[in-house]
């Protein structure tokens, strides 16, 4: 039988305040641990959290940019369960209430547009840490928790199963975290873990409606992670299926090193959150008033920028959207352009030797060797025609281990384009009596030998020579 | 007359005039300590250095001519529920034997800033769920009026000090009645303030919705004095309020003409004591002689207010006391996993009523539960709220007995949970409504146990309460009557 | 019975309870009795009637977003039953 997969995502992303949801305590990542603590962070018996404005302002936000509809009324519960990451046992959450609802984005795979529904936006607050003495949390004889992080502020974004690929998956991922970059509610560092996914992932036979027995893997922190833990997922249980089994719902832990899903045998049953409003937290309630001075206060999205960029610079979907998909990029590229430099150049230095030079060496875009302000001088050298472009792909392999100004590069490597005609004159006459048979092609109509000698010219030059000068005066040359 | 028998307002003015001083009073009420806690066993901590350190630097003060506050130098106690920086604060419960808050509560900054004299941390039902004081972990507190009766609860430590004489003032905290019926049962005068009056933040939760702190005192003045200290906004609690607060001590006047008292006839209930309802209604009939006016009110969902109560209350507490678990503070009681560690110390370490608590409570809130008896009882908390709503479109205050019996017998209540949660139905229904209500002596039972006057204020006016309480006051002496340890029945 | 074993089970596990075979009997005679009493409760139509959460109507308080002091480790760790090294130190973890 031929499966479809069906995937949802909840994407947890922590938010980029100063203080943690429900104290002032600080939420910077890194700090010793135990030191980003106070009483109500650690739940000592008789204190009371507060909201962080900052926290409610940014949940906004996040859901107008995905365009959800806001609750006007929106209020927290208590999620009840055990653990000891989580002092109080209980998360403070939103249940049936949440601040925004129903909303959606678009993605890009492989040319396709797709909507992927969002269910809703949330607030709550993450959880401690447990750092294991053993190998893993189940060899250890004892764990120790760190509470630094217990109080940082998440919004958990909450898609509807519309994905059908990893690459779905990771597209969408790549959209939220674009436009929570772009909205500058979190700074998305994966590798420090401010967003995460809980992946569902479940089979149906294709064409049908009915959705499978799905499995949830939790704390996917890597795009890559997130596309190996899905394609392994459904080859499992695909497996499973064309066995005659059964697939089991439950929580399945992601294992990098071994590229594998492990069961979490975990009491399913057992998680009875029985949720229940805040009684210390009143509710929040928005006026519609308040509701659009944050839509007007919105920046520019991701779709709305890689619009833009097509219809004022001429660029290609295509490299629009690569230009767009993060806000690093965005900037970066706006930068360039700042300086002077031709919108589409710039586009093409972009997606060619910077995101190759990046790519290999796994740098993200805000800390190239080659800074903004820098490639768009060196555009600029080839717009005057100081340089050539193929000169240019030097300099710019120079820039990149070399802190120096792109005009010094080339002035201190001699790489200034030759623009004097008695210079280039010299050689090429040379080259024409070095070559009586591209000459003689050439002049017995075959205007095509000339590239060869232009060539030579170029090499004899060293490349340096001003490749439109080099034609015009070879053309001049053999024509009369 | 030795000083401990004196109300605070008294004391204050002999400490202003250096009659006495400080150290004195304070050396005298823990004397009276002395005589009584053998007794009565009020209190779980006493700081006795402390609280001489504390009278003494109080002392110099008025030695060099500075000005005293109302509370300063003056002994008081503290329920054991009420955070208190550097001292042990147990809840009366094993399970937070050795817990020493790192924090004061709110309360405690605005107290500590009076520079009054702390004696220690009072007894009181185990996390407050109790209404006899027997349900602390550590010892039950005895009655002053009579040693084999309960001092009522949950703050019956703090009413039993302060009917003693072992503490001039208290702070209690009263989630269905738990600083009212102590009161009554102890002949002081006991004050909840409206929900939000007084900032919780460090009063250790049973039921957030419900919880509130407030004074226990000799008498009126003693109470609108001490409520003038507490009360207040605190952006460490969100649900307190940011009314004005007024000065409740200037509103205390003898005039009640023309005031509007109604007398719901679902709190004058069958299974009322007799002298309870002869003593109310003598001390109703009083303010009748003052020009009030009586008017018979009903409050139809009373009979409704015991359910609803105990389901919120529990579902509430279920879930603030999952953070007992031995993880980071708090006695731990060893297991094989973590599991098993915290199944352990919650099941060794919480007393009896406590655990029934939490199962009720979890029941109520568990799937296929929740909306039959959580939901239901948030519903119909609606429907108590809005009886007291039109209630009070007619009549200024409400004024029915504090509990339908006088002290009962330590032991008498432990056999049937239900009969006791029965006990609260003239002092749940208003916590569930967030108003405030205070117990005022008002007589004595033909035992010569104390019996109180509970009048119920509109939201946030707990001056003209006090007014009421205060105008009665005047017209009697029983708030100047001090419990002959042991004396009685 | 409204109260079955299953319930006071269930429930306990709930509460990180343990419950004996002779205390189950028990609580399940005082959780009946109780819950029975209880169902007094739905004598009363609330079918429109708006649940209340909060003891007094209270919307929007907000902290501002600005650092305050945390305590210092020594203190937050000042209760702790067991520490290791800075850390809350518990039994192994079971489940996940």
């Amino acid at each position: 039988m031929k499966y479809e997969t069906v995937i949802g995502l909840e994407i947890h992303c922590e938010l980029k305040t100063k203080t943690k949801i429900f104290c002032g305590c600080e939420t910077g990542f890194g700090a010793e641990h135990n030191t980003h603590v106070c009483p109500v962070c650690l739940g000592l018996p008789g204190v009371l959290p507060t909201v962080n404005k900052r926290v409610v302002e940014f949940a906004i936000k996040a859901g107008l940019a995905t365009n959800c509809e806001i609750n006007q009324y929106c209020k927290f519960d208590r999620k009840n369960y055990y653990y000891p990451d989580l002092p109080k046992n209980w998360q403070t959450s939103q249940y049936d209430l949440p601040i925004a609802e129903h909303g959606w984005v678009d993605i890009d795979v492989e040319g396709e547009k797709k909507r992927i529904r969002l269910t809703r936006i949330h607030m709550e607050e993450d959880a401690g840490k447990l750092v294991h003495s053993g190998t893993n949390i189940k060899d250890s004889a004892s764990s120790n928790v760190d509470y630094n992080r217990t109080g940082v502020p998440l919004l958990e974004i909450v898609s509807e199963p519309d994905m059908s690929s990893a690459l779905e998956a990771r597209t969408y991922m790549e959209k939220i975290k674009a436009i929570m970059e772009y909205i500058d509610v979190s700074n998305c560092r994966m590798e420090e873990g401010n967003l995460r996914a809980d992946v569902n992932v479940s089979l149906r036979p294709a064409g049908s409606t009915e959705l499978g027995t799905r499995t949830e893997m939790k704390n996917i922190n890597s795009f890559k992670s997130l596309e190996d833990a899905i394609n392994y997922e459904i080859e499992r249980q695909t497996e499973v299926l064309e066995d005659g089994g059964e697939i089991i719902q439950e929580t399945r832990t992601w294992d990098p090193e071994r590229g594998i899903t492990l069961s979490m045998r975990s009491k399913e049953n057992a998680h009875d959150y029985r949720y229940m409003p805040e009684p210390d937290l009143p509710p929040i309630v928005t006026s519609p008033e308040t509701i659009e001075k944050f839509r007007s206060e919105l920046p520019e999205l991701p779709d709305a920028r890689r619009a833009r960029l097509e219809k004022d610079f001429g660029l290609s979907d295509y490299d629009a959207g690569i230009i767009t998909s993060s806000r690093a990029m965005a900037e970066y590229y706006d930068a360039v352009v700042a300086t002077g430099a031709d919108a589409k150049l710039a586009a093409n230095w972009m997606m060619g030797d910077l995101l190759k030079n990046l790519n290999a060496e796994a740098i993200d875009i805000s800390k190239s060797p080659v800074e903004a302000e820098r490639l768009g001088e060196m555009i600029r050298l080839i717009e005057k025609g100081t340089i050539s472009s193929k000169i240019g792909k030097k300099v710019f392999a120079e820039m990149w281990t070399c802190p120096d100004a792109p005009a010094k590069i080339v002035e201190d490597k001699g790489l200034v384009q030759i623009t004097d005609t008695g210079a280039i004159e010299a050689i090429v006459d040379q080259v024409i009596a070095d070559n009586p048979k591209p000459v003689e092609q050439y002049k017995a109509g075959k205007k095509k030998a000339i590239g060869a000698l232009v060539g030579q010219v170029m090499k004899q030059s060293k490349g340096k020579a001003n490749p439109q000068m080099v034609n015009e005066l070879l053309a001049k040359k053999l024509d009369s | 007359m030795r000083l401990y028998e004196k109300p605070a307002h008294v004391l204050h003015d002999m400490l202003a005039q250096k009659e006495i001083t400080a150290a004195e009073l304070t050396r005298d009420v823990l004397a009276r300590l002395d005589e009584t806690e053998g007794q009565v066993q009020a209190y779980l901590t006493v700081t006795r250095e402390s609280a001489l350190a504390q009278a003494e630097a109080v002392d110099k003060k008025i030695a060099s001519g500075e000005e005293i506050s109302f509370l300063e130098g003056i002994p008081g106690a503290i329920k054991d529920n009420i955070c208190t920086k550097g001292t042990k604060t147990t809840c009366a419960s094993k399970i937070l034997e050795h817990f020493v808050p790192p924090y004061d509560a709110t309360v405690m900054e605005k107290l500590r800033a009076q520079q009054p004299v702390i004696l220690g941390k009072v007894n009181m039902d185990e996390f407050a769920m109790g209404g006899s004081t027997e349900n602390s972990a550590y010892h039950p507190t005895h009655n002053p009026w009579a040693l084999e009766r309960v001092p009522g609860g949950s703050s019956g430590g703090s009413a039993a000090a302060v009917a003693a004489g072992s503490a001039i003032w208290a702070l209690g905290s009263d989630t269905g009645g738990s600083i009212r019926q102590p009161a009554s049962f102890c002949g002081v005068v006991g004050l909840k303030p409206t929900y939000g009056r007084v900032s919780r933040y460090g009063l250790v939760a049973y039921a957030s919705s419900l919880d509130q702190i407030g004074p226990l005192a000799r008498d009126v003045t003693d109470a609108a004095h001490l409520l003038n200290i507490i009360a207040g906004h605190d952006e460490m609690d969100s649900t307190s309020s940011t009314a004005p607060v007024p000065d409740y001590a200037q509103a205390l006047t003898e005039d009640v003409k023309g005031l509007k008292i109604g007398l719901p006839k679902e709190y004058f209930t069958e299974g009322m004591d007799g002298d309870v309802e002869k003593t109310v209604r003598a001390a109703i009939s009083k303010y009748k002689d003052m020009g009030a006016e009586i008017l018979e009110i009903s409050l139809p969902h009373t009979a409704y207010a015991i359910s609803t109560y105990y389901l919120i209350a529990p579902a509430e507490a279920a879930t603030n006391l999952e953070r007992y678990d031995g993880v980071s503070y708090g006695e731990r009681v060893d297991g094989e996993d973590l599991v098993q560690m915290m199944t352990n110390t919650r099941t060794q370490l919480f007393g009896e009523e406590v655990r029934r608590r939490i199962m009720i409570g979890n029941y109520a809130l568990s799937a296929g539960y929740y909306d039959a008896y959580y939901l239901k009882a948030l519903k119909v908390r609606t429907l108590v709220q809005q009886d007291y709503t039109e209630a009070f479109k007619q009549v200024d205050v409400i004024m029915a007995p504090t509990a339908p019996t006088p002290a009962f017998r330590l032991g008498e209540m432990m056999a049937d949970p239900l009969q006791l949660y029965l006990q609260d139905v003239c002092t749940v229904p208003l916590n569930l409504a967030g108003l405030p209500g205070l117990s005022v002596p008002c007589g004595y039972s033909s035992k010569g146990l104390p019996i109180g006057l509970q009048i119920i204020g509109k939201a946030l006016d707990e001056a003209t309460i006090l007014r009421a309480a205060y105008a009665y006051e005047q017209t009697q002496s029983f708030h100047n009557d001090m419990a002959r340890i042991g004396g009685n029945d | 019975m409204k109260v079955t074993k299953e319930d006071i089970a269930n429930v306990a596990v709930l509460s990180r309870l343990s419950v004996s075979e002779a205390e189950a009997d028990k609580y399940m005679g005082q959780m009946d009795k109780i819950l029975t009493y209880m169902d007094n409760l739905s004598q009363l139509d609330t079918e429109s009637v708006k649940p209340t959460t909060y003891a007094l109507p209270m919307q929007n308080v907000f902290r501002e977003d600005v650092v305050r002091e945390s305590l210092d480790r020594e203190a937050a760790l000042a209760n702790a039953p067991l520490r290791e090294d800075g850390y809350f130190k518990v039994p192994k973890v079971l489940e996940g």
